[in-house]
């Protein structure tokens, strides 16, 4: 005899309670960011007027204190500040050829934490996780689902999201269904 | 998934990250005012389409953003050999020269 197809309930908070158990989503404290190009012979100059040295190797990140520097392309870097301390005017004194754009209220920051994160994060990013092609401190411009991230590992199983402002809640409920999914299995 | 590589990132990146942008190698002329209509139409819409290798540009877009080059393989749909844009063509068997 065929068998009733029977539903999944699945309780209105079913997705928050899921995402306390492996991993943890939440917002990022604002800080500044700015979109930095600069050619290799600008290089000295622009990190020393940042005080953080721009890496020059595919998906590295570099950081000083508060300031984090993220390769996105051979000329290309995302510079955060999470402690609030202006990089503009320190940049606007730099004679060297670059161009920095203040994109701070542009993105927003998710941090994904616990030992569920890198699922979490595969579930809509095609990148391999693994911590021997993504090893911490590793950042990339890559998808998540159908919008464009910033990624960054922070930790073994922490990282941090950057995505426009427009795709965040887009970016959150992503994460959050796949939080429920990580965690059921 | 289709795995690219990128010649600026340096690795194997899943082509999602990846849009195609024509074929490779196409001069843009320094006389196009001298040009007549059928000259401009060849550089503007011929393009070659071969069975086989071709050379196309494909750009990093949702990577490092680059612009690179490809030899593809247009039966198998495998990427034969990726290069930095500006580096020359290189010869292989089966492409057109
Ligand atoms: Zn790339």
């Amino acid at each position: 005899m065929a068998e009733p197809i029977g539903t999944l309930r699945r309780p209105a908070l079913s997705d928050k309670r899921a995402a306390r158990d492996t991993v943890s989503i939440k917002a990022a404290d604002p800080c500044l960011r700015v979109a930095l190009r600069a050619p290799r012979e600008s290089v000295a100059a622009v990190s020393t007027a940042l005080g953080v040295a721009l890496p020059s190797r595919p998906k590295m990140s570099g950081s000083d204190g508060a300031r984090s520097a993220l390769w996105l392309g051979p000329d290309e870097w995302l510079v955060l500040d999470q402690a609030g301390n202006e990089m503009l005017p320190a940049l606007a004194k730099v004679d060297a050829f670059h161009s920095a754009v203040d994109v701070s209220h542009r993105n927003v920051g998710i941090i994904v934490s616990g030992r569920g994160a890198a699922d979490v994060i595969n579930a809509g990013c095609p990148q391999d996780l693994s911590l021997t092609a993504f090893h911490v401190g590793a950042c990339s411009r890559t998808l998540l689902g159908k919008i464009e991230i910033v990624l960054w590992r922070i930790a073994e199983d922490e990282f941090r999201i950057e995505c426009w402002r427009s795709f965040a809640d887009y970016a959150d409920s992503l994460l959050r269904v796949a939080a429920r999914d990580v965690s059921s299995s | 998934m289709l795995l690219i590589r990128c010649p600026y990132c340096e690795e194997d990146r899943p082509e999602l990250e990846f849009r195609h942008a024509g074929e490779a190698h196409l001069v843009r002329p320094s006389n196009m005012d001298a040009m007549s209509d059928a000259e401009f139409e060849r550089f503007l819409f011929i393009r070659q389409n071969p069975k086989g290798v071709v050379f196309e540009r494909w750009r990093h877009v949702h990577g490092c953003a680059r612009f690179f080059n490809a030899a593809r393989d247009t039966i198998t749909d495998k990427f034969v050999t990726t290069y930095k844009a500006g580096e020359p063509k290189p010869t292989l068997e089966g492409a057109e020269e």
